[in-house]
């Protein structure tokens, strides 16, 4: 029974004076986000998720975690995943739930006992609200940032086509296992659906070769070989090919080349082709 | 503790627990080289070393820690990186020293090559007690 007459206290606090709460929030919101969201969206939002609350408050619910919620949690994850997709910051999101705290303040010096405790119950209720916000807040970054490195990962492989029979493989920054992974891939496939026996592979963007990135390369060489097709590395620079004699790598019967322009030359030469330069045509 | 922490740059302590670490702490050292004026040359070989230890630290210690920063002594500058595990230790450091001895799938050149990239090199290691490895390159 006691448990009712909270819910009915909670209910109280929040329709007191009606749409104008909401009204209040909205406009408490709107001013610490300023004009990144829409005032008629910001509007619906939260008219929608206090109506909810409301309801669920009606229900009985005590808490965040509690069923009669699920709607609420349901328009809260919502929110903050569009707010984390538009590039708002983790206080920005949890503002929104916060702001109904500072609106219902008032009760504060104005209310009596019984509303300040229902108070303090629904600041309670409140703060597991802006957790949970943040909570799916981060979650969704997290999924954008994952997102975003498989991207990363398909888009630093690309295989092109340098000549009939030739392709080459650009690498661009760090060469880890999952890279070396889709490089390989990539690069295999590439010789089967060309038809190319000769590959290059270009590392002229990697900044720095330890003993992995090496045993990756070599990997990859290795079973580019297993298809018949040959490989010639490109793009060693003095810094780098300094580093790989320090470290020890041999790179004995692998053809290197400081260039990608000469590796090109040799793989061409390898396939039969003759570069002609004509005379009297300037270069 | 081998390398005396240039005054007034304090070193900085990098976690390494997943291999997106080991990006961070080369991007650490490289700026670390920068600013003490190492060539191209040996800014790629520490950097280099850096990635073998921190991936020895990470694969074989379980993951640990890397202390990095500015040293400087008898008016030189140079770069200085402890790393830190609490792993099993190196029960055969004259071993695991070897060229292309490894107790993993490397090619077993990262200890022994990442001390040929530098100018200092300290191993410190105890069998159950982790392993701490030192490294500093000089500026010329």
């Amino acid at each position: 029974m006691a448990k009712r007459d909270n819910a009915a206290d909670l209910v109280g606090l929040l329709s007191v004076e009606g749409q104008d709460l909401a009204a209040a929030w909205v406009r408490e919101v709107s001013a610490s986000l300023g004009s990144r969201v829409g005032t008629a969206e910001l509007d619906r939002e939260l008219r929608e998720l206090y109506d909810a609350l409301v309801d669920a408050l009606q229900q009985g619910a005590t808490d965040v975690h509690a069923e009669q919620m699920s709607e609420v949690r349901a328009l809260l994850t919502e929110l903050s995943r569009n707010r984390a997709r538009q590039g708002f910051s983790p206080t920005e999101t949890a503002i929104s739930v916060f702001a109904l705290k500072r609106v219902l303040e008032p009760v504060l010096q104005e209310g009596s006992g019984d509303e300040t405790r229902a108070y303090l119950e629904l600041g309670r209720v409140l703060d597991g609200l802006g957790l949970f916000t943040i909570e799916s807040y981060s979650q969704t970054r997290d999924e954008i940032i994952t997102a975003q490195a498989e991207q990363l990962l398909e888009l630093s492989t690309p295989v092109v086509r340098l000549w009939d029979g030739v392709i080459a493989v650009p690498l661009v920054g760090t060469l880890d296992s999952a890279r070396t992974q889709v490089v390989m891939e990539k690069l295999l496939q590439a010789l089967v659906d060309t038809g190319s026996e000769q590959a290059i592979i270009d590392i002229t963007g990697v900044p720095a070769v330890d003993t992995q990135v090496a045993q990756h390369l070599l990997k990859t060489i290795v079973a580019a070989r297993l298809m018949g097709a040959e490989c010639t590395v490109s793009g060693i620079s003095p810094q780098i090919a300094q580093t790989i004699v320090a470290l020890g790598i041999e790179f004995d019967d692998i053809i290197t080349k400081a260039s990608l322009a000469d590796a090109l030359k040799l793989a061409l030469r390898r396939s039969g082709v003759d570069l002609v330069a004509h005379e009297g045509v300037q270069r | 503790m081998t390398a005396p922490w240039a005054a007034g740059e304090d070193p900085k302590v990098y976690p390494i627990a997943r291999s997106g670490d080991l990006v961070h702490i080369r991007q650490a050292i490289r700026a670390l080289a920068q600013q003490s004026r190492l060539s191209l040359v040996d800014q790629t070989k520490m950097i280099t070393a850096a990635s073998e230890l921190a991936r020895n630290t990470l694969i074989y210690g379980g993951g640990g820690k890397v202390t990095a920063g500015l040293v400087s002594a008898n008016g030189r500058r140079g770069v200085a990186a402890v790393f830190e595990d609490s792993g099993p230790g190196i029960p055969d450091v004259d071993q695991a020293m070897t060229d292309g001895w490894t107790s993993g799938g490397g090619l077993g050149l990262g200890l022994s090559g990442a001390r040929r990239l530098v100018d200092d090199f300290r191993l410190d290691t105890a069998p159950g007690e982790g392993t701490t490895v030192s490294i500093t390159k000089w500026a010329r």
